[in-house]
């Protein structure tokens, strides 16, 4: 085991910050469903605009940095391991099985992560994030100049947006359960927070003495069940 | 180093873009200052009528002040008499009709129902002098009453019942020497009183805009900026700007909000947004009848009851009439919430004989739709009421309801609908077949006045709520907050749940799980002690 600099400190601020504005977005977006009452609509949609505009731009630095560093590769998704992982998640962590995959700053994501997150950035946010500005630029064309989107009826706009918004609560609730489903309940998290993390070497090595890093107490329990095995 | 420079930064740009968003004074709306400033100021006549000789004289007919104005303003019948104030009929392209006249002289309300062979009555609200029946001549520019609309002494009355001629007590000469631009009561006179009473027909039109504040209607309110009705329904060529659906048809010559506000009247982008779709009422006038109630149902079925063989009254506890003898039985309403229509700026109407073909029989519709561009929301008073009908031609009938005396078959003498309807309908050459009854009506109209201070107007949880929104009942298009697609929620909810579901029992499982372990590695320690 080795500390590891796992994420950068602009992954971290793009992605608490897009999480911040998701959550803000979803709780002033569903109230604009009307399916509670906050802020009243008013300032729901005022807020809800403005988040987004926040929103867009986070996404359009976050696309530049992803391509420019390279770090898009890590969501090529690879189907090898993929049933290894689902079964690790359903059956394996019950059993004490090992993680049949290895995260390193070179391969963050297992391949499940990998093929519901590039989901998530080629399908849940271009859904609500397209269908969002129809949403707001909606028939907001005066009657002489060009109009947008005419002939679409903004019911099938607004389904989309809807739709859209379910999934990524959907996602955000089984995403932020995950998280806890590492070394430690808040390994994860704390990596996302610090930027390190403790990281199995590379190629799994079985003779590593893994008490020698181990400094907190929660941690011993799980390398004692490791031992177990 | 670095790091703290970018945290610097960032910390900067929230507090910035928080600062912005929750400190907000209002700013000025230089454009509706603007306005302000402009109507501030009165324009004075340029002229003193009591200095001109010609005016000075003892008039002996109503006729003789008109060809006194003539002498001065002698081009000015010309324009008067190509009025629809004079001629009660416009010429209008009606869809499915052609060119045609639509006017007072041919559609009927559901009110007192119709002019026709009631015109000895009726004619106190035309601007002529001797309407007494339908051969009255309207191209005789003496018979034009100028007084009517420019007497600023509040001298002039026009007589009840007397064919448009005024009140004999009138002092003419003081009438004809006070001549002006006219003020609220001018056109109130007969605006205001319009259906037999004050506010009966439109509800946003009552004398207590004569002096009224600025929570009653802020453009004419004496606090506020104290416009008279002339100041926005400017005549060029005495053609009135503005119109009303009840016997308008077309969307030409019409007064709107923006002409003074412009279409772009808000700070708020997104107020400013909803001017495509909504019309500036219907925020802005909230309820309509805000001082003295309208009537909202008139049901001429119940009339004609008499007691010990005399017609009687009955009143409600603001003293409005719910029953009369000669009328029928009334609802009145005050401080009312409008019903909400498309509109588009064109109407149709029942013209006398057109053939009846649903009930309640629309006396007019306003034409619109969600998907016609040119159509938006606007807020309108429905008038409700059921009046004499032919089952057999399936045409309304034009009863004969005024007469001076008895044996002319007028209703509100006679009581004998039969006679009234035959003596209508001869007169209207329609046929009637003898038989009649009485059915349901609606009318429709839009209301204009009485815009509220705008803290009153709606706000946008008014509309944008799921349930018993002032809009629920326009169901032809998608309203964020009202409106969302069942299968989709539905959906989104068994997603949502399921995953919160699904995590909580396998990290139940999870724990589950990790006691089991622990007991037995607690049982292994135990056995290797
Ligand atoms: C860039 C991203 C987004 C844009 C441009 C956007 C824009 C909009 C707009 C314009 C509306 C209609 C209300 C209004 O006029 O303000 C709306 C509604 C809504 N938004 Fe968003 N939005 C975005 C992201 C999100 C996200 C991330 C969520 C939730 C996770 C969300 C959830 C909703 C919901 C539930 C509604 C109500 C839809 C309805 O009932 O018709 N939105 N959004």
């Amino acid at each position: 085991m080795a500390k590891v600099y796992i994420y950068k400190s602009f992954e971290r601020f793009w992605h608490w910050s897009q999480a911040a504005l998701i959550f803000f977005l979803a709780l002033t977006g569903f109230e604009i469903h009307d399916s509670f009452h906050l802020f009243g609509f008013e300032k729901a949609v005022a807020f809800h605009r403005t988040a987004s505009y926040l929103l867009l731009a986070l996404i359009a630095f976050s696309i530049f940095w992803h391509f420019t560093t390279g770090e898009w590769r890590q969501y090529i998704p690879t189907f090898s391991k993929l049933q290894a992982q689902i079964r690790y998640y359903t059956v394996g962590m019950f059993k004490s099985e090992p993680h049949p995959t290895i995260k390193s700053a070179r391969k963050k994501l297992n391949p499940l992560q990998a093929v519901v997150y590039l989901g998530f950035k080629l399908v849940m946010a271009p859904m609500v994030i397209l269908s969002g500005l129809l949403y707001m630029f909606y028939k907001s064309f005066d009657v002489n100049d060009m109009i947008i989107a005419l002939n679409i009826p903004l019911e099938w706009i607004a389904v989309i947006h809807t739709l859209g918004a379910f999934l990524l609560m959907a996602f955000v609730i089984v995403h932020v359960y995950m998280t806890t489903t590492g070394h430690t309940l808040t390994t994860n998290i704390k990596a996302m927070i610090t930027g390190w993390e403790e990281l199995d070497d590379e190629p799994e090595n079985g003779n590593e003495n893994s008490k020698n890093t181990v400094s907190e107490g929660e941690v011993v329990e799980t390398k004692k069940t490791k031992e177990n095995e | 180093m670095n790091r703290v420079i970018v945290y610097v930064i960032v910390v900067t740009i929230i507090v910035l873009v928080s600062v912005n968003l929750l400190h907000k004074t209002e700013p000025l709306n230089l454009s509706q200052y603007k306005l302000k400033q402009e109507y501030a100021t009165k324009d004075k006549p340029s002229v003193d009528h009591t200095q001109f000789e010609i005016l000075n004289q003892d008039f002996k007919t109503p006729q003789d002040v008109t060809v006194a104005c003539l002498e001065c303003h002698n081009k000015r019948h010309e324009e008067v008499i190509h009025s629809s104030h004079w001629n009660w009929e416009r010429v209008a392209y009606v869809e499915g009709k052609g060119i045609s006249k639509i006017g007072k002289k041919n559609v009927l309300n559901n009110f007192c129902i119709g002019a026709n062979t009631n015109e000895q009555s009726c004619a106190k609200c035309h601007i002529g002098f001797g309407m007494t029946s339908n051969s009255f001549d309207f191209t005789n520019a003496k018979n034009v009453d100028c007084m009517v609309c420019h007497d600023n002494s509040e001298e002039y009355i026009k007589g009840a019942a007397m064919a448009g001629y005024p009140d004999r007590s009138v002092n003419l000469s003081k009438v004809a020497q006070s001549v002006g631009s006219p003020s609220k009561i001018n056109c109130g006179s007969c605006h205001f009183y319009s259906g037999g009473g004050n506010n009966v027909k439109h509800g946003d039109l009552e004398e207590a805009l004569l002096a009224c504040d600025r929570n009653t209607d802020v453009h004419m309110a004496q606090n506020g900026i104290n416009l008279s009705c002339v100041d926005c329904h400017t005549a060029d060529k005495h053609q009135m700007k503005g119109k009303l659906y009840s016997v308008s048809s077309t969307d030409v010559n019409r007064l709107n909000c923006e002409d003074c506000h412009s279409s772009r009247p808000h700070l708020d982008d997104m107020l400013n947004r909803h001017y495509d779709k909504i019309a500036c009422q219907t925020c802005h006038i909230p309820t309509y009848a805000k001082e003295n109630a309208t009537k909202m149902a008139w049901r001429w079925s119940e009339s004609g009851k008499l007691k010990d063989g005399k017609p009687y009254h009955e009143e409600d506890s603001l003293g409005n009439h719910t029953y009369l003898s000669i009328k029928g039985e009334f609802d009145w309403q005050k401080n009312v919430e409008p019903e909400y229509k498309w509109f588009n700026g064109n109407a149709q109407h029942y013209v006398l004989g057109d053939i009846v073909d649903t009930i309640p029989v629309q006396i007019n519709t306003l034409l619109g739709s969600a998907d016609d561009i040119h159509s938006k929301i606007y807020p309108v008073k429905v008038h409700r009421g059921d009046q004499i009908y032919d089952p057999e031609t399936k045409l309304l009938i034009q009863p004969k309801l005024y007469s001076p005396e008895k044996g002319d078959s007028a209703f509100w003498v006679d009581f004998n609908w039969d006679l009234a309807a035959e003596a209508g309908m001869k007169r209207m050459n329609l046929p009637y077949s003898g038989k009649h009854e009485f059915i349901e009506t609606e009318m429709y109209w839009p209301v204009n006045h009485m815009v509220s201070p705008k803290d009153q107007s709606l706000a946008c949880a008014d509309c944008h709520t799921r349930d018993n929104g002032r809009l629920a009942s326009l169901t032809d298009f998608y309203m964020p907050g009202r409106d969302r697609n069942n299968w989709i929620d539905l959906l989104g909810n068994l997603l949502f749940w399921g995953s919160l579901v699904g995590v909580s029992i396998h990290g139940l499982a999870r724990l589950i799980n990790s006691f089991r372990k622990n007991e037995m590695e607690a049982e292994e320690i135990n056995t290797d002690q």
